[in-house]
């Protein structure tokens, strides 16, 4: 049954990922294309990148496009709904407790322990994403010199951006699809 | 009764149209919920908001969501949430499936994988700048633990293929050991778990 299946696994992704945005990437990555046959790591890759052009959570963004591509428009109401479905039940009940206790120190802790791990998920997914772009592949292939030389070269530039000016991510995903267009047009 | 009504309506199109027009993800909806919902329209105050965005930010799942229904749920109860998410929900739904309609048909065609094979560096610079400044966050606490547990984690995930919902489970049974741990001795010292998640 393809409608729960994917509602499972979408209900997952919601449930687990803490940390907004980045953090339910190596989740959907997991999910979507190492447990299920859904879609190869270059799509992946794909959803990620119209994931950061285009409004909304990544983790919806992906539901519905994963949902579409699996099971059609029907699909993609199921995955989102799966999506949300964890973070409705949790807010909520957070928000009954914060307004009856405000302060908890187990809560707290738990979030304090979870802060590492989410960082680590999120520099392997990242990790997974430049070498995908690097080499068509997510690990370090053995002969790195099949490096492609375009992309490097837009990774660093749009790393040396946002961490010397701050630039808005937007902005630097727009003139890195504009310098793909020109630099692999010209090499 | 109108008057409730043009209040939910409010409440679905503000956050109908922050979702719509927010690039970026939860760190850039929630200063955009915060203009809206505490400056423009007084429905939420300044310091509530500050607490509802802690708890947006450590609850699970896409934070501008969590965000929307905290809001929702503060001004109109359960109903105000379940306009909230809908509000927040559904551009991504319509645009995202747009896109995959015509996604195989662009994929295809050569500018655009140029533009795409760009913007996939581009996102991996992104997400790289996310990472390192994160780790200053947490390097700023100047602690052992989470270092540790950072290392830890990135090997386990990236090379041993550990599952992350058990990764998650035992990093959050950990961080409440170690703040019980610490919390006893003394009830006043420690700042550390404050929810103040960094972009």
């Amino acid at each position: 049954m393809i409608y729960l299946e994917l509602f499972w696994s979408f209900f997952q992704i919601g449930l687990f990922s803490i940390g907004g945005g980045y953090a339910a990437m190596p989740l959907i990555e997991q999910q979507v294309v190492d447990l299920h046959p859904w879609l190869t790591m270059a799509q992946f890759a794909d959803i990620m990148t119209i994931a950061e052009m285009t409004p909304g959570p990544i983790a919806i963004n992906s539901a519905t496009f994963v949902g579409i591509q699996v099971a059609g428009f029907g699909g993609a109401i199921v995955a989102t709904l799966g999506c949300v479905a964890p973070s409705c039940v949790i807010v909520l009940t957070l928000a009954y407790l914060y307004y009856h206790f405000r302060k908890l120190t187990v809560v707290q802790g738990i979030l304090a322990g979870l802060r590492p791990a989410v960082i680590a998920m999120i520099a392997s997914a990242g990790l997974s994403i430049v070498f995908m772009a690097f080499f068509g592949q997510r690990t370090l292939p053995a002969d790195p010199g099949g490096i492609d030389v375009v992309a490097a070269a837009i990774f660093a530039a749009c790393f040396f951006c946002l961490r010397k000016w701050k630039v808005n991510p937007i902005g630097v995903m727009a003139g890195a699809g504009a310098a793909g267009l020109i630099l692999y047009s010209i090499f | 009764m109108s008057g409730n009504a043009q209040k939910y309506w409010k409440l679905f199109a503000s956050t109908f149209e922050l979702s719509a027009c927010t690039f970026g993800g939860g760190f850039v909806i929630i200063p955009l919920m915060r203009k809206k919902f505490v400056d423009e329209l007084h429905w939420v105050e300044e310091q509530e908001m500050l607490d509802l965005t802690a708890i947006a930010q450590s609850s699970p799942g896409a934070i501008a969501v969590n965000a929307s229904i905290l809001v929702g749920y503060h001004v109109a109860g359960r109903l105000g949430a379940l306009l909230t998410v809908l509000g927040t929900v559904l551009p991504p739904l319509v645009i995202i499936s747009l896109v995959s309609l015509c996604y195989t048909v662009i994929r295809d065609n050569a500018a655009v994988s140029m533009v795409m094979a760009g913007m996939l560096a581009g996102v991996g610079a992104v997400i790289c700048d996310v990472v390192v400044t994160m780790c200053q966050g947490l390097l700023e606490k100047k602690r052992l633990l989470p270092l540790v547990m950072l290392a830890a984690v990135f090997v386990a995930v990236r090379f041993l293929n550990v599952s992350i919902v058990a990764v998650i489970l035992v990093c959050g049974m950990i961080g409440a050991a170690d703040m019980l741990r610490r919390r006893a001795p003394e009830r006043s010292g420690g700042s550390d778990g404050e929810g103040g998640g960094r972009p």
